[in-house]
């Protein structure tokens, strides 16, 4: 096992910094833990992602893309993030100026029995985002640099990556609205009035 | 049989119907048969486009655009329809709109033996995974089924895509 820093935030303590700082910024969740944590303060501003594995990233520049305007911050796990590990590269590829990508690190698919993910086995998403043109990357370990690092997420402009360490504490859902459609709707009616119809 | 003589037509043609019903973002994994459409998308300040590392990652990030406000298509080669799969899964349930514009290889004079596994489960893969299929063969069709397939995605939040058979394409001289 590679030598590494004890990791000790909460992540719900992350989760709820997050949301509280939010301001007008759209979130995109991934699923599973990241998911069942946002919804300790719902939003129809956050769309939560139940299925498909690996498409948080993706989905947040395409969104970044559409509403220049607006900061667009992704929240993620380790596990859902490796799975779309390619779009470490489309996005410092195309280099957003509105994206705030984040990983809540506990280094386990704490969903499926608490495998160690490759975060567990040394590899680095920090050093990742950062070879893949990220100009920012960061990991984050402590309350101390959680304080300064939460605002940073939405104070922009730039494209933003932000692996933040947690301890595997496992928390029960937070939210049970599911059906997708609904919570598409929700959003886009919420962002765009009745464009949402055109 | 002989080649299709270039320039062809039909790519400019997608190109304006991706302008008429306005589409504003384009994601794309290169294919040979989609290169002047590419091309013609990069060059418009009004469209944003996005090269992927695979075509899975397209499909969340059109749902993400249409999340914004913005309509889009997918460019991709048939091979990459495999990629996609469980991706799709999220349009589904969602109903999220989806526009895919799939060049067709491993059907009709493939000289690669590889692209037929693929290209012969490509119409299948779609049509299992939710996904309204629409093909266009002949170069006079595609202007009018891609149209027809970009006006019903974006009016019934339903995925859809349209398959470009490898005939319009033609055959790849490999002798050389």
């Amino acid at each position: 096992m590679p030598n590494h820093k004890q990791a000790t935030l909460d992540r719900r303590v992350v989760m709820g910094a997050i949301l509280k700082n939010r301001g007008d910024a759209l979130i995109v969740t991934g699923l599973g833990s990241t998911c069942y944590d946002a919804g300790v303060a719902d939003h129809p501003n956050t769309f939560y992602l139940w299925g498909g594995m690996g498409a948080a990233a993706m989905m947040g520049l395409g969104l970044a893309l559409a509403q220049p305007s607006r900061r667009v911050v992704v929240v993620t796990g380790d596990g859902e993030m490796l799975m779309g590990f390619g779009a470490f590269a489309t996005i410092g590829a195309k280099s957003p100026k509105n994206l705030s990508l984040v990983v809540i690190d506990n280094e386990h698919y704490s969903e499926t029995g608490m495998q160690p993910t490759h975060t567990h086995r040394g590899v680095d998403l920090a050093a990742v985002a950062k070879a893949c043109n990220f100009p920012s990357s960061e990991t984050v370990y402590s309350e101390q640099e959680l304080a300064t690092e939460v605002p940073a997420l939405f104070a922009g402009p730039g494209l933003l990556f932000r692996d933040i360490k947690v301890n595997t504490q496992r928390y029960p859902m937070s939210i049970r609205m599911r059906d997708g459609a609904h919570i598409k709707n929700r959003f886009r009616e919420n962002l765009l009035g009745q464009k949402a119809f055109d | 049989m002989k080649q299709e003589t270039p320039p062809r037509v039909w790519p400019r043609e997608i190109y304006e119907v991706f302008k008429q019903v306005g589409i504003e973002q384009i994601a794309f994994v290169p294919d040979a048969g989609h290169t002047q459409l590419i091309k013609d998308c990069e060059a418009d300040d009004a469209i944003e486009t996005v090269s992927l590392t695979s075509e899975v990652e397209g499909v969340a990030m059109l749902a993400g655009g249409w999340l914004g406000g913005k309509r889009g298509a997918l460019l991709m080669q048939s091979s990459g329809v495999g990629n996609c799969i469980n991706m799709l899964s999220v349009i589904q349930e969602c109903r999220f709109p989806l526009l895919m514009i799939v060049t067709m290889r491993g059907e009709w004079g493939e000289f690669n033996s590889w692209q037929l596994p693929m290209g012969q489960s490509t119409q299948a893969v779609l049509e299992h995974s939710g996904v309204i299929v629409q093909r266009a063969d002949r170069a006079d069709d595609v202007r009018d089924v891609v149209f027809a397939a970009a006006t019903m995605t974006f009016s019934s939040n339903r995925p859809i895509a349209v398959l470009l058979g490898q005939r319009l394409i033609g055959f790849k001289d490999w002798s050389k």
